[in-house]
């Protein structure tokens, strides 16, 4: 994966396989601190310590018994390759928090890449988990709240095509794209 | 400035097209697989390009997302069921061929062969 947008998304996807109704994505990208910080927190099943060391390195144990997939050692690996890092905190019935560090010059560091359409594509992905997106630079920040949006969507559909296309266009503008 | 007071607007419009449609009158149901696999493979873009071109045509298709669909190497796949639950399988879709399957298949009822896992596998 060469934007760190799809590793987003592809970690997003982890929270809502543990059920979680709430996911917040935070980043930051600041020039000033050379720091790319990204962390994707949700109130999921959580992990138990066994668990999270597995996810993390999926070769840490031969046992067959539980599957675990590839997108965060390869998230993990892109993020220290810049000499920077990736942790897992996680409570079994409270959550998991990812937190991903990457050095923002390093020329391993990838691109951001579409981050708008990977916000949407979890949007659409479930109605009913509110996410909350929050994006930071040296200049300005951009806070989204779906839950905000639903409150005025009423019986209507987050997920709704004309609603996605709002959320899309609502967004380059709070990015500044 | 685009404001969250824009999504009222919306909400009316939305209310007023739902009474007068029924979700059973969707006409087609399709599945764009997201897993690792998908996303590495490039699947976001064709399911956003599905999901963008289905609202602009106003296309009576529920558009979904689902895991692995356990062919990882024909990955993007884009999964068509019609009605009647019969299957169309695309696979290798990037987000020109999306429009091209949205345009034929989902506007116009042409299966696109050359795009199937049955032409691939041939």
């Amino acid at each position: 994966m060469d934007e760190l947008s799809l590793n987003i998304l592809d970690i997003a996807y982890n929270s809502i396989r543990a059920k979680a109704s709430f996911i917040r994505i935070s980043i930051e990208d600041s020039v000033k601190k050379n720091l790319i910080r990204i962390v994707i927190e949700d109130n999921g099943e959580g992990m138990d310590e066994e668990t999270v060391q597995k996810v993390i390195d999926p070769f840490y144990t031969t046992r067959t018994t539980r599957k675990v997939g590839l997108g965060i050692p390869l998230f993990k690996q892109n993020a220290e390759l810049t000499g920077g890092s990736l942790s897992i905190q996680s409570q079994i019935n409270h959550g998991t928090i990812l937190t991903a560090n990457f050095v923002k010059n390093h020329i391993d560091t990838p691109i951001m890449g579409d981050i708008i359409e990977t916000m949407l594509t979890l949007i659409q992905a479930n109605e009913y988990i509110d996410y909350e997106f929050n994006y930071k630079t040296d200049d300005f920040s951009f806070l989204m709240k779906t839950s905000e949006m639903k409150d005025i969507l009423g019986d209507v559909k987050i997920t709704e095509p004309d609603v996605l296309l709002w959320i899309k266009d609502f967004m380059k503008e709070g990015l500044k794209k | 400035m685009k404001s969250l007071e824009d999504l009222k607007k919306i909400r009316e419009a939305a209310q007023n097209k739902m009474t007068m449609r029924m979700d059973d009158d969707q006409k087609y149901r399709v599945v764009v697989g997201m897993a690792t696999c998908g996303i590495a493979a490039g699947a976001r873009p064709v399911l956003n390009t599905i999901v963008e071109e289905v609202a602009r045509a106003k296309l009576p298709v529920t558009v979904l997302q689902t895991g692995c669909i356990g062919m990882c190497t024909l990955e993007p796949i884009v999964e068509v069921f019609d009605k009647d639950d019969n299957k169309t399988t695309y696979v290798l879709v990037d987000a020109k061929k999306a429009k091209e399957i949205v345009v034929r298949h989902l506007m116009n009822d042409e299966v696109v062969d050359e795009y199937t896992v049955g032409k691939y596998k041939r």
